[in-house]
């Protein structure tokens, strides 16, 4: 028994070579593509050998278990892990075809081109339009600020609401308004991808709803990449899915990656069928 | 299975263990509440006696006035103006250097056995005997630096001996940012030094700022690390510069209390009123400057 999903929740991709693990495709519009790669936090390994290309324009849900390695592969793409003591990483990740993880890349120019959102919504305690144009300042933008303030708070659906008192704290925020801010702060810095970690669990139904309806919109200039433990969410929002797994010697593989569409109607693996129907995980 | 008449002799005992912890527990709150009273009795019946004897010397001319043989034209200006003479040099000198240790320690050092040492030595630093300052005091700047026994002297080695105490104040409230705003700055593309300023360092200011209030409200108080650097007890004259002589608040009650005239005692606990001011007046300071901040940073 397969999750029921109405038809018209699911964005149909457009196929992509061959969907499954087996052969890993390398289309000429991928913008990020992991090979291979491996994560290991000391001695244990959180994400293994996995291997996958992210479409321009495209959102991807990665779903799993928890501790099955989402959130690390999420973060292996703007180089996150390297923040933390004793992470290293087997394998090539690249970017627009360069490797992120050569020697002569600059972590901070990357980060300020593959921006990010956190699980928990985390402005600065500053104010609105300080924290928005806070990515602005910090890498030297010249310009006007008001102008890609505004333009940002627009594009995160959140200007009409906060546009008279963007002096006010960020903090005065309800949830839903915060987690927009933090999409229009890494917006503001004109990435070309956005990574989320699960970027509407603490957030109530109807502003997880805006979340959703606002990376549909977002998907038409920026690649998206989306952890989410909602498997609804995952068919509401993304083109493609892949699914890890978690446990003992499994943790961080890979199991299945598709069009969305078929990982939750026809997945060709069990463990994915039983994850998304619920019965583990 | 239990029988009934088990579990009623069973019930009995938990009743009566029952009634035994609640008594323990109306009995510790009296010692408590006891332990507590000792305390502020004390320090009240403290307050009052240091009241009376001293509030009648009080006066604007006591404040005004220079340290006199005769008692009744003694006065307290040059120690006050020592005093914060010393704490000012004292804050300018382990403020900077505290906080950017501080914040070395948390962003920056690896985390290995050599910062590990160090770690530990700035804890062990802030136990160090106020004395053991005054004699390295002594040692580096008065002899080995000649900078004599100047105000520059003395506000140097309390400098000294706040430094760890600010250190681990500072690492504390720096500790206490949210790892969240480090990465949501990362994540922006900002480096190590810029999320370290403009995020955590002003995130933990409050923090910090309170903790080194508190550090120099201490050192205010302290008379035997200046002692030993050799702070004069007779000073009629105000600080001119870094090099002038000088002498501080404690040592000057300690120089009235000495002496055998009665009225000289009152100056002293004049002396002492004005000394607890100035301690409250800071501590007052950094509950407000605390507020003023965490209204603005709050998470």
């Amino acid at each position: 028994m397969v999750i029921q999903i109405k038809p018209e929740q699911i964005k149909m991709a457009k196929p992509l070579g061959s969907p499954t693990t087996a052969e890993p495709t390398h289309p000429q519009d991928s913008v990020l593509e992991a090979e291979g790669v491996s994560i290991y936090y000391g001695e244990r390994p959180a994400l293994r050998d996995v291997t996958l290309s992210v479409r321009r324009n495209s959102v991807m849900a990665i779903i799993g278990p928890s501790g099955c390695g989402k959130s690390t592969l999420l973060r292996c793409f703007n180089r996150m892990n390297d923040l933390i003591r004793g992470s290293h990483l087997e394998g090539k990740v690249l970017f627009n075809g360069q490797d992120i993880y050569a020697s002569n890349v600059d972590p901070t120019e990357l980060r300020s081109r593959i921006g990010m959102v956190f699980q928990k919504p985390n402005p600065f305690p500053k104010s609105i339009f300080e924290n928005v144009a806070f990515g602005l300042r910090i890498n030297g933008f010249r310009g006007n600020l008001r102008d890609r303030v505004e333009h940002a708070l627009r594009r995160a659906a959140l200007w009409e609401e906060v546009s008279d008192r963007l002096g006010s704290s960020a903090l005065s925020l309800s949830g839903g308004q915060q987690q927009r801010l933090c999409i229009a702060r890494a917006l503001a810095v004109e990435p070309e991808v956005i990574l989320m970690d699960e970027p509407a669990s603490a957030l109530d139904p109807s502003a997880t709803y805006r979340i959703e309806e606002l990376i549909d919109k977002l998907k038409e200039d920026y690649t998206i990449l989306i952890v989410t433990h909602n498997m609804q969410q995952a068919a509401r929002v993304s083109d493609m899915t892949v699914f890890l797994l978690a446990g003992e010697e499994r943790t961080g593989e890979l199991v299945e990656i598709g069009p969305t569409s078929q990982i939750f109607t026809n997945p060709r693996d069990k463990r994915t069928e039983d994850y998304i129907t619920g019965r583990f995980g | 299975m239990i029988s009934s008449r088990e579990r009623s002799i069973g019930l009995r005992q938990a009743r009566a263990q029952r009634e035994l912890r609640n008594r323990k527990d109306s009995a510790f709150a009296i010692v408590g509440l006891v332990a507590t009273l000792v305390g502020i009795v004390m320090l009240a019946v403290l307050l009052i006696d240091i009241a009376q004897d001293g509030l009648g010397a009080l006066s604007w001319t006591f404040l005004t006035s220079f340290p006199s043989r005769f008692p009744d034209q003694a006065g307290i200006l040059s120690a006050l103006a020592g005093t914060l003479w010393v704490i000012t040099l004292t804050a300018a000198f382990a403020f900077p250097v505290g906080v950017a240790a501080a914040v070395y320690l948390e962003e920056y050092a690896a985390r290995t056995w050599f910062s590990s040492i160090i770690q530990t030595n700035i804890n062990n630093l802030a136990g160090v005997p106020s004395i053991v300052y005054g004699l390295l005091g002594l040692g580096l700047f008065v002899r080995m630096l000649q900078l004599e026994r100047s105000v520059l002297a003395g506000g140097l080695t309390m400098a000294l001996l706040v430094l760890p105490i600010i250190i681990i104040a500072s690492q504390e409230a720096i500790r206490a940012v949210p790892p969240s705003f480090r990465e949501a700055a990362y994540g922006l593309g900002a480096t190590k030094f810029q999320t370290t300023w403009l995020i955590v360092f002003p995130s933990a200011l409050s923090g910090i700022l309170t903790g080194t209030i508190l550090a120099l409200s201490r050192a205010i108080g302290e008379t035997a690390p200046l002692i030993t650097i050799g702070a004069l007890t007779f000073i009629a004259f105000l600080p001119d510069g870094l090099k002038s002589p000088f002498t501080v608040l404690p040592i000057q009650i300690f120089n009235w209390i000495s002496r055998p005239q009665a009225a000289f005692h009152e100056k002293a606990a004049a002396g002492i009123i004005v000394l607890l001011v100035v301690l409250l007046a800071m501590n007052a300071a950094a509950i407000l400057l605390r507020n003023k901040y965490q209204r603005r940073v709050e998470w």
